[in-house]
């Protein structure tokens, strides 16, 4: 795949070895055989004009959210690399919590995607004014309601009830960091209209393409979600 | 109270209900029979064991079964919340903590009447509660007992987050409802966050919006259950406490805070069931 890996940036999701060295490499999606495993490498890492597949079925909703989950991975390590001007004490420790939580995830579907993990994705954060509160805690916000929604969203694609499990046993951590900075923005605002559906008590969902499209604002390698379930 | 006539309605909205409790119904009849006040006086205990027995131990198998005990659970916060901002409007007028119980109370009510629609005809009825938990608990409603609510309130959120997180793969057949499921579980883990967040303000400083091992966060321990298995940090076989990557190791804490845990029907039922009088 030489041609098709993505040349480090100042803005890599960047992957260090050590990262996984104490995960099992198992690959437990359950395809076992080097021959399967290099087709649906090969699968995964194919990058033509229509931009990086994600693949199909529920390896590629996998896929996706191990995208996301490496756009928030490598926000928070980027915010918690140096604070913005005036983050309190109590601000620090909860977003580098919040930054923990955030590669603990992408690491786990790292580990458990094994072969059929997409490569690491480009961030761009140009838009992000890394020093100022507002301009971080609006960004957070934006990724954190939008993983929500975008988990929401894929639960009902999924095939296994083993991954409909992993990804509500992620997705309700994204919802308590969603409210955080929501009241860490304006306090009381946790379960705002613009997420949760008035009438009903209801959070919103977003399909792949809606969540891409607006991720896409953040990330420069282009993602083709076409062969995602729908 | 007419016994026979509460299994009749239960029958209807159950048809296995009275295969399930058959050899205590006629317990129950034979017991009827004796119309003495020492009868009558066991009749709460007894009429108790029995709906545990009949609603609280076998996961349902169907989509309405499943959102009935979603439903329960929902009434039990919603009545929590209204009793609460009731009680304890006064002392929090002007607050942002008072605002911040209505709209979780409205929200709970919105669930409530929305699963109600979606279940139809045969919506359970709402149980009468009791937030003492047989006096394990301090009244809540109490003007003194403001924290007492709020360490009720996580526990309920936790509990609400962790149980929905466990029908999910029962709701595989329906994607619409599985859809709704999914979007009350963000909302609940999302009025966690907030609960917690105003538990630390008022003094329970390690209290954190998520959830760290097992710990209760200085809930009483009859609480623990909401608790246990969230200590879990191999997930798939991947452990996840020790991964190293871009110079941050994850800590055990960090690891079982990533992740939160399902509860099984019966052990979400069995914490419902406490407050359920």
């Amino acid at each position: 795949m030489t041609k098709e890996t993505l040349k480090p940036g100042p803005e890599m999701l960047e992957e260090k070895d050590a990262g996984i060295s104490n995960l099992s490499r198992r690959n437990f999606l359950g395809y076992a055989g080097a021959s399967a495993s290099l087709l649906l490498f090969g699968a995964a890492c194919k990058k033509n004009d229509s931009g990086l597949d994600l693949g199909s079925g529920d390896i590629g909703i996998l896929n996706y959210a191990f995208a996301l989950e490496q756009l928030e991975a490598a926000f928070y390590i980027k915010v918690a690399s140096s604070f913005y001007t005036g983050a309190t004490t109590d601000e620090r420790a909860l977003l580098t919590d919040i930054r923990d939580h955030e590669v603990a995830h992408r690491e786990f579907f790292r580990a458990a995607l094994g072969g059929s993990a997409i490569p690491n994705l480009e961030a761009d954060f140009s838009s992000i004014d890394f020093t100022n509160r507002t301009s971080v805690l609006a960004t957070a916000k934006a990724f954190e309601d939008l993983g929500v929604s975008a988990y929401n969203g894929a639960g009902p694609l999924l095939q296994s009830a083993t991954y409909l499990t992993l990804a509500g046993k992620i997705v309700s951590v994204e919802a308590r960091h969603a409210a955080l900075i929501r009241d860490l923005i304006s306090n009381g605002s946790f379960v705002g209209t613009d997420v949760v559906n008035p009438a009903n008590g209801i959070e919103y969902a977003r399909t792949p393409n809606e969540v891409l499209a607006i991720a896409g604002t953040y990330i420069k390698t282009k993602i083709n979600a076409s062969n995602l379930p729908s | 109270m007419n016994l026979l006539n509460i299994f009749k309605e239960l029958e209807k909205v159950d048809p296995e209900f009275n295969e399930r409790i058959s050899p205590r119904r006629a317990a129950i009849k034979n017991m009827a029979g004796f119309g003495t006040k020492v009868a009558l006086a066991a009749v709460p205990v007894a009429l108790g064991s029995l709906l545990t027995k009949a609603y609280g131990q076998t996961q349902p198998t169907d989509v309405n079964g499943i959102l009935n005990f979603a439903l329960t659970l929902e009434y039990l916060e919603a009545e929590f919340y209204t009793m609460g901002v009731s009680a304890h409007g006064t002392l929090l007028a002007g607050t942002p903590a008072i605002g911040a119980l209505t709209v979780i109370r409205d929200d709970e009510n919105k669930h409530v009447a929305f699963l109600r629609s979606a279940i139809g005809a045969t919506a359970v009825a709402k149980p009468n509660f009791d937030f003492t938990a047989g006096g394990t608990f301090p009244n809540p409603f109490l003007p003194t007992n403001y924290d007492v609510f709020l360490a009720l309130a996580q526990a309920f959120e936790d509990t609400g987050v962790r149980a929905y997180k466990g029908q999910a793969p029962n709701l595989m057949g329906n994607k619409t409802v599985l859809a709704a499921a999914l979007g009350i579980h963000s909302v609940e883990a999302r009025h966690a966050s907030h609960i917690r967040q105003m538990r630390k303000a008022r003094g329970a400083s390690t209290t954190k919006p998520w959830i760290t091992g097992n710990d209760r966060g200085g809930i009483p321990a009859a609480a623990q259950a909401v608790y246990n298995g969230e200590e879990l940090d191999t997930q798939a076989g991947a452990r996840i406490t020790g991964i190293a990557a871009d110079g941050i190791t994850i800590t055990s804490a960090a690891a079982t805070e990533s992740f939160d845990e399902p509860l099984t029907y019966a052990e979400a039922f069995s914490i419902a069931k406490l407050f359920i009088k």
